[in-house]
């Protein structure tokens, strides 16, 4: 649910910087804007800081879910293209 | 002989015998010479190995039968005979064809189709937004199939922090639908942003499991958005109607379900560059727009001197244009001038002038000669006055005697004994007591 809050962040800062560029508002909202813009840059930068995912299988076994690793690279390649 | 028909009756009988005899029929065969005339109608010729026939589709029905007859193609359709007695020809027009193999397959699948639509499970407003970026990604799939691995590969390479979980299910054979069915609700309760439900291409008796009435419902009734991406591009399944997003492969699904990290970096780039750019524009408008007051309040300076460069602007211009007015007049006035010079009365002035000067001195010389004789007459005239006034009399010894009222005294009578009196000589004054009166016969006074 972290990764919607990526969206709503950069939905809110495309909207500031909008705001920003029309320029219609006071010295203390655009600077409050600014703020809350760069902090909202922040973590969008953080949110797209590579880690590593985990590729998993869902099985049902007598009746219970079960998660267990799925082997990606069983083709032989890894993933990791910068 | 005798009862020879006409070739319009026989015509019309056989119209009538073969259009009641055949009036439904099916009939299975080959398409050739197909023509379609700008009217829509499709003429065409339905043939065997051994026969062949005239079939007309109407345009309604055309449109209607759900895919384009061609040549070579192997139908199955309904119809009736028609004669048409101008050429002698008969010929069947159809009314329902299908693909001959397929068409069964086909119809189940337009019928379902046609059913789930008037359902409403096809409804643009059902269905769900994808996530923009999700944290977890659940995949009902074969896990041995290419379909897992092309989505593996490419979420890995645009975004490879995304979870992958993958819900195993047979996607072709009897077992496919039901397995879809729960593997679509397994990751609905254990939870996951979004579903891909996939495979590879296939034929389309392949795919058939996409087309189940289960799975289409267990995509409609998923609380998580469900992508669908089966088969090829161009086969259209019931799930790819019934799934919030349609992919024509797993490949694209894959593309679509997870943005390219780095273009996501490109774009906080660039709005963090927006903001910090906005910021500065609007501190540097503000900064403007203070300097522009600032020197409004300079203005009325910067006034003076603008109004002092027009007012000097102004002053040469009148002055210039004094002169030359002057000196248009000054043109007009020379000959007028110089005509005056000539007749002015500074020449007579001065004649005047002159004589006036010389009548002058000599009126002058005259007066002081005139008055010269005046003083010499009048000098005469005083020594004779001189001479007769009283005071000279005085001089020669005789006194002015007063009364206290200053009546002179002519006659003794008018004195008394004791009387004052005052008495002029020449040098001065003096006052006299009356002691005696003497009377005489002439006029005479008598002082003491």
């Amino acid at each position: 649910m972290a990764e919607k809050k990526f969206e709503k962040a950069l939905e809110k800062l495309e909207e500031i910087v909008k705001k920003m560029e029309e320029g219609n508002m006071s010295l203390d909202e655009s600077l409050k804007a600014f703020e809350e813009g760069i902090k909202l840059s922040h973590f969008c930068t953080d949110k797209l800081d590579e880690a590593d995912r985990k590729v998993n299988l869902l099985l049902r076994e007598k009746g219970k879910l079960n998660v267990s690793a799925f082997d990606e690279n069983d083709d032989g390649k890894p993933e990791n293209v910068a | 002989m005798k009862n020879a028909l006409t070739v319009t009756e026989l015509t019309g009988a056989i119209k009538h015998f073969l259009e009641s005899g055949f009036d439904t029929v099916w009939v299975t065969g080959e398409i050739s010479n197909l023509r379609r005339p700008a009217s829509g109608h499709v003429y065409s010729t339905l043939k065997d190995e051994g026969s062949q026939i005239r079939v007309v589709a109407f345009k309604s029905t055309a449109g209607r039968i759900g895919f384009d007859l061609e040549d070579g193609m192997k139908i199955v359709c309904r119809g009736r005979l028609n004669v048409y007695p101008a050429r002698g020809e008969y010929q069947l027009i159809i009314d329902a064809a299908e693909p001959k193999g397929l068409g069964a397959l086909q119809m189940a699948f337009e019928q379902l189709k046609e059913r789930l639509d008037e359902e409403g499970l096809f409804d643009p407003s059902h269905k769900k937004d994808i996530p923009f970026l999700p944290g977890k990604i659940g995949i009902v799939t074969s896990p041995s199939g290419a379909a897992i691995r092309d989505i593996l590969n490419i979420t890995g390479r645009r975004f490879s922090s995304v979870d992958i979980l993958i819900a195993p299910a047979a996607v072709q054979g009897t077992e496919a639908p039901m397995e879809i069915c729960d593997a679509i609700a397994d990751l609905n309760s254990i939870g996951v942003d979004v579903i891909i439900v996939t495979r590879g291409g296939g034929s389309l008796e392949d795919l058939f499991c996409f087309n189940d009435e289960r799975v289409a419902r267990a995509i409609y009734s998923s609380d998580t958005p469900v992508i669908s991406a089966v088969g090829h591009e161009i086969d259209f399944t019931i799930a790819d109607f019934v799934a919030d997003l349609r992919a024509p492969t797993p490949s694209a699904a894959a593309e679509l379900v997870v943005p390219d990290r780095r273009d996501l970096i490109e774009i906080s780039r660039r709005l963090k560059s927006r903001l910090i750019n906005a910021r500065d524009v609007f501190l540097r408008g503000l900064e403007n727009r203070l300097g522009f007051v600032v020197k409004s309040l300079r203005d009325p300076r910067g006034r003076i001197s603008d109004l002092r460069i027009g007012l000097d602007d102004h002053y040469l211009r009148l002055s210039g244009g004094m002169r030359r007015i002057l000196e248009m007049r000054a043109n007009n006035l020379s000959p007028a001038s110089r005509m005056l010079m000539r007749l002015t009365p500074g020449t007579i002035i001065c004649d005047l002038r002159r004589r006036v000067e010389g009548t002058t001195n000599d009126l002058n010389a005259r007066t002081r000669l005139y008055m010269d004789n005046l003083k010499g007459m009048l000098h005469r005239d005083i020594s004779i006055l001189d001479n007769l006034s009283p005071l000279s009399v005085l001089k020669r010894g005789f006194g002015i005697v007063r009364l206290p009222d200053r009546t002179i005294v002519r006659d003794v009578a008018v004195l008394a004994v004791d009387d004052s009196v005052d008495v002029k000589v020449s040098s001065g004054s003096f006052k006299a007591r009356v002691t005696t009166i003497l009377q005489e016969q002439k006029n005479g006074r008598e002082k003491i």
